[in-house]
């Protein structure tokens, strides 16, 4: 019950990742906004949480679309009261290495990625500053961190999210908004599914993995549960690593 | 109860930090061994997780001394079984300008604060190898992570602690060991009371602090516990900050 009676809005949420948040959300008695563009994806998240006894409903949104965020917040409002949480987790991913990649691609990818959670995080905080305070999460990647043989526009956007719940958290502190970035290493999803489709392809996404596996979405999800609830309440303007050991070396 | 069943050992269990680590372990579940030179202390706070329904043991543990660690693992093992997790909370606090910090203050602050770390990850791996995984959390600082101008031998071990636990997670992820690091800021714990009643630091400091107040222990408790407990069970190498943004600025 560690988020009680609090309303997450989770982008993403008809995939891997942010489905399992949305589940994971909802039994711990969030009532949860499940976005995506995919619908069908989505609403069958939703569908799957009220059928096991959660309260959820679905609203398509597309992050890059500003007034897609006006009328997923106000759907928030009308239905729950408000945002206490939001998980900016939607995201497009991108191989293509940097002299091959077009300027519509890195854009495209910018502005899913660091553009839609930039304007998710301007559109809860009225409702936010409301309710007195929230928790923001910014799922980014390895990428933010480390450099990597393919990506440009995905390693960027994902490190731009730091500066962004940085930003967010100095600028909100006082609000009682608390912003943080979830830094995932590999995750077994269909994100990535391409590069694990081959034993080759698997074998070198975890080769440098010292815990020698890849990531359940589960485990991310309970990252994003702790920075989430009340038990992060002093922890903002930081990213938690979940990569199993990835970039400590 | 996220800590059913499994044995823990919390080194400066006897101090405010320890004392809420250790009470929360225990409600979680979890059978604890409280090491601290402090004996009465320790004894009192073991007293109080038995009287409240939780087992635990004090044994008296010097951190700076090898023969000690061995004595109280081999303590926990005998009572409660392979120990699970390690907390390596024991630390020393001193504010020292470098051009004036004599070379016994120097040592003094890197045994306790960065070999106390070591012998303790050191002498636990055996009986964490016994349990089949483990978990260690090594508790840092911000000034393990930003530097300032009064704290220059702290710093400097608080930093060991830092790396020393990347290489740690690096080394022992195969065997299901996971390492990480805890940096918190400024906590409203004995250890600070000199600094925070100063007239001109304590403000200055609380200034720094974008959420405007000190931490408590129990926020920095429940970090350690998501650390300790399966939630995390992908996180290894990873640097945990609990200072109310303070090293975002």
């Amino acid at each position: 019950m560690r988020l009680l009676d609090k309303v997450a809005l989770v982008t993403g949420g008809g995939g891997d990742i942010g489905g399992a948040q949305a589940r994971l959300f909802a039994r711990e008695r969030a009532r949860v906004v499940v976005t995506d563009v995919a619908e069908e994806a989505g609403q069958r998240v939703a569908t799957e949480i009220a059928a096991a006894g959660g309260s959820a409903i679905f609203v398509r949104l597309d992050v890059a679309q500003e007034s897609d965020w006006e009328a997923a917040v106000r759907a928030s409002v009308d239905r729950f009261g408000g945002v206490d949480v939001l998980v900016n987790n939607a995201g497009i991913y991108q191989t293509d290495p940097i002299e091959h990649t077009a300027l519509d691609t890195w854009e495209r990818v910018m502005g899913v990625n660091i553009g839609g959670a930039f304007l998710g995080t301007k559109a809860v905080i009225p409702s936010m500053r409301g309710r007195g305070g929230g928790a923001i999460v910014n799922v980014a990647s390895t990428t933010a961190l480390v450099g990597s043989k393919r990506s440009s526009a995905y390693g960027a956007s994902k490190a731009a999210l730091l500066s962004l719940s940085r930003h967010t958290a100095i600028q909100h502190a006082a609000d009682g908004i608390r912003a943080n970035t979830l830094v995932p290493g590999p995750v077994e999803t269909e994100m990535i599914a391409e590069n694990l489709a081959t034993p080759e392809g698997k074998a070198a996404s975890v080769a440098r993995v010292p815990l020698g596996r890849l990531a359940a979405p589960t485990e991310i999800a309970y990252a994003a549960l702790y920075l989430a609830s009340d038990a992060s309440s002093y922890v903002t303007g930081t990213h938690l690593v979940v990569d199993g050991g990835l970039t400590a070396q | 109860m996220k800590l059913k069943g499994k044995v823990a050992v919390i080194s400066g269990a006897a101090g405010a930090m320890g004392a809420v680590e250790a009470k929360l372990f225990a409600q979680e579940g979890a059978k604890v061994l409280l090491g601290d030179l402090v004996e009465e202390d320790g004894n009192r706070v073991a007293g109080e997780i038995e009287a409240s329904g939780g087992q635990a043991l004090f044994h008296r543990l010097d951190v700076t001394k090898e023969s000690d660690w061995v004595a109280a693992i081999a303590a926990a093992e005998e009572r409660f079984g392979p120990v699970d997790v390690l907390i390596n909370n024991a630390g020393v606090y001193r504010t020292t300008v470098i051009d004036q910090t004599t070379v016994a203050d120097w040592d003094d602050i890197m045994a306790i604060n960065a070999r106390g770390v070591f012998l303790g990850t050191k002498c636990v791996i055996p009986s964490m190898r016994r349990a089949g995984a483990g978990s260690i959390v090594n508790i840092s600082s911000t000034a393990g992570l930003v530097g300032n101008a009064v704290e220059g031998a702290y710093t400097a071990s608080k930093g060991a602690v830092r790396m020393f636990s990347k290489a740690a997670a690096i080394h022992y992820a195969a065997e299901g060991i996971r390492v990480n690091s805890v940096h918190p800021g400024v906590i409203d714990t004995k250890m600070v009371e000199h600094l925070m009643a100063d007239p001109e630091l304590g403000p200055l400091v609380m200034s720094k602090i974008p959420m405007g107040r000190m931490g408590t222990a129990a926020e920095v408790a429940k970090m350690v516990l998501f650390l300790a407990s399966d939630d995390s069970s992908y996180t290894t190498g990873s640097e945990l900050v609990v200072d109310g943004g303070y090293s975002a600025q």
